[in-house]
């Protein structure tokens, strides 16, 4: 029990649970824009691989970390604009498409690394983000070493969370995203594009994902290897349910997530030798899947989500 | 510009489909090729003999076509039922480590025409198993399945690790983290001598003409059909649909199993984490591609494992990453479910 409190305790924690938080908040956030306005992106496990890697091997040529963010945010804009010709203009399985995007996305991500990034016994690795200094706040004892030493993408993913909450609830772009995520033919009717809506919202929610991909690369770690993502995209779409599709309860949903885990990362330690490693591991992905049992019921889904819009027809 | 249904689908056309759509995807993988700078027909050439240049590439492609066809048959089943089962990849994982437990330790000493059929029912239960919780919590909870299948292949995987670590290690291992072997008279018998083939290839095309008759010929067939183009009609019309999933499930979750059972009695004889390159995702493809019939399964894994197996020789020769297969196939389910689209809706100015 001691150990419990001892690791509550330790600044550390709660300084990783933030850093593991941010690439679910930005995928989340990207995957609940493309399903409030009734896509859902299967892509974002294949679209965040792709961000890791673009981003990576953006800053490995040289320039400069954010313009490895911007590129990744690009990237996965474009795979959104792939997403959403297949859904939105052809109305096709959104299940299917979102599987073909993630299959297409990371084997071309490693098919690009394995080309331009020799193999090498340990793998290369460039300059991350590091931590900035807010004044004052970082120098509060435990408060500043526990949530004010983030690298400032951090920072900027629970703004945007935020920011995305008033977008969507409080301005007339948020409703026609919302209504044509609900009914697409009364937005329609309102004089909305339902089509143009979708593609927007699906490439500006891929390119969330992409970014959240490259933290992984650019903050987290400093290198790319395959299957780094390791179902966090999957998460992605768990959290969005678990959130009932409102971007405070994502950011809520994501940081409760990320202290699981990183509870259970420390926990590990102290116990190895005792448990096997591997049933740590499976916590997160069975927490998803026990938030999706718990949550599925009471969410209020959008009512058009995964059905295509064709003008005109029913 | 906007899209008209088509009265009716011509035959040729929805034959043609897929081959365009291979053909597609080659011409992109191209375009991949000549940008890292190497001849594609070239690149096209090794691929082929790498795939079948010799008896021995010639077999080791049918080898890797005989798990896919079970995986391509499992998501085929369920898809058709629109029981999004992408669990094939976990169910695989987990059909092979309870045949390497079950013949290292009940089954061991059994002859091999006992302990054999045993097994292969041990792994397609073992598949069955997980894919029988998403769907209970799809039909308890209304949890979408897709999300917690994929969520449970890394679980399986997980546990799978564990197990190799820990109670089913292999102490002969030299300390690397397999299983225990699979018993000798475990060992699926070759088809050709000095070749990896083995009858698990046969055991996948019985399979597959089994699940064209019964999906064709019987009521069940046809309550599946039904349940996955309309659900609430099905109802309406008689169709239990909880019974009808669950024994779609036990299909489409037990040939998973069995692809992963095969893939140790046959190949490998222990399991590690490395046993499926992808198996279970490949087989969505496989499906896809071909158009969830269950005798085009056979062909589309058979391209699938060509690409695999022939990019592996030509990666060696060339320098281009053998990821250019995933990269194929992965764009030959792209353009198949374009393709399909035009096969029922035409452009109208």
């Amino acid at each position: 029990m001691n150990a419990v409190i001892d690791i509550f305790a330790s600044a550390g924690l709660w300084a990783a649970v933030l850093r593991i938080a941010t690439p679910l908040i930005l995928g989340t956030l990207g995957a609940l824009l493309c399903e409030r306005s009734g896509v859902l992106n299967l892509g974002i496990e294949g679209i965040m691989t792709f961000g890791a890697m673009i981003g990576w091997l953006t800053v490995y040529n040289g320039a400069d970390l954010w313009t490895g963010i911007l590129v990744a945010g690009l990237s996965g804009g474009i795979f959104g604009l792939l997403h959403a010709g297949l859904t939105v203009t052809l109305g096709l399985s959104q299940h299917v498409s979102g599987l073909g995007v993630t299959l297409f996305a990371s084997s071309f991500s490693y098919y690009v690394f394995r080309l331009l990034v020799p193999v090498a016994g340990t793998p290369p690795t460039i300059e991350p983000f590091q931590p900035i200094d807010v004044p004052v706040l970082s120098s509060l004892p435990f408060l500043g070493p526990a949530l004010f030493t983030q690298t400032p993408p951090t920072y900027a993913a629970i703004l945007l969370a935020l920011a995305l909450g008033y977008v969507l609830f409080r301005t007339p772009l948020g409703l026609a995203i919302r209504m044509t995520g609900e009914n697409p033919h009364a937005a329609e009717a309102q004089g909305i594009n339902p089509m143009a809506v979708r593609y927007g919202s699906v490439v500006v929610g891929s390119a969330l994902m992409g970014i959240g991909g490259a933290f992984l690369t650019l903050s987290a770690f400093n290198s790319f290897f395959p299957t780094m993502v390791q179902g966090r995209g999957w998460i992605c779409i768990a959290l969005v349910v678990f959130a009932s599709w409102r971007p405070g309860r994502a950011l809520v949903g994501a940081l409760l997530f990320a202290l699981f885990d990183g509870f259970q990362l420390r926990l590990q330690t102290r116990l190895s030798g005792v448990v096997p490693y591997q049933i740590f591991l499976m916590i997160p992905y069975l927490l998803s899947i026990a938030a999706l049992a718990l949550m599925a019921r009471r969410a209020r889904v959008p009512q058009a989500l995964m059905q295509p819009y064709r003008r005109g027809e029913r | 510009m906007r899209f008209e249904r088509r009265e009716h689908r011509s035959l040729a056309l929805v034959i043609a489909t897929p081959v365009l759509a291979i053909l597609c995807a080659l011409a992109l993988a191209g375009l991949l090729i000549a940008i890292a700078g190497a001849p594609v027909m070239e690149a096209y050439w090794r691929i082929l003999v790498g795939a079948f240049g010799s008896r021995l590439s010639a077999t080791e492609t049918l080898t890797r076509a005989s798990p896919l066809i079970l995986t391509g048959l499992a998501a085929a089943v369920a898809f058709r039922a629109r029981l999004w089962n992408i669990g094939a990849e976990g169910q695989f994982y987990l059909g092979a480590i309870a045949v390497a437990a079950a013949s290292s330790h009940l089954f061991g000493g059994l002859p091999s025409p006992l302990q054999i059929p045993l097994l292969l029912v041990v792994g397609a239960a073992a598949g069955i198993v997980l894919l029988l919780v998403p769907l209970w919590l799809r039909l308890r909870f209304s949890v979408d399945e897709v999300v917690t299948t994929l969520l449970l292949n890394f679980v399986a995987v997980l546990f799978v690790s564990m197990l190799i670590d820990g109670p089913l290690k292999d102490p002969m291992g030299f300390g690397w983290p397999q299983s225990q072997p699979v018993a000798d008279a475990a060992v699926l018998p070759k088809l050709f001598a000095r070749s990896r083939l083995h009858v698990g290839l046969m055991i996948a095309l019985v399979l597959a003409v089994a699940v064209h008759l019964v999906q064709s010929r019987t009521v069940f067939g046809m309550q599946s059909r039904a349940a996955g183009l309309n659900p609430a009609g099905a109802v309406f019309a008689g169709v239990p649909l909880g019974r009808t999933l669950v024994t779609v499930a036990c299909v489409s979750g037990g040939l998973a199993g069995l692809a992963g059972a095969i893939e140790v009695m046959g190949v490998q004889g222990y399991v590690t984490t490395d046993l499926s390159p992808g198996y279970g995702y490949s087989g969505i493809v496989v499906a896809m591609l071909a158009n969830l019939h269950p005798l085009g399964v056979v062909l589309a894994a058979l391209f699938t494992a060509v690409m695999f197996v022939g990019a592996d020789g030509m990666s060696r020769s060339m320098g281009i990453p053998s990821y250019i297969a995933d990269v194929t196939v992965a764009l030959s389910l792209i353009s198949m479910l374009t393709g399909v689209f035009f096969t029922q809706y035409r452009i109208r100015r």
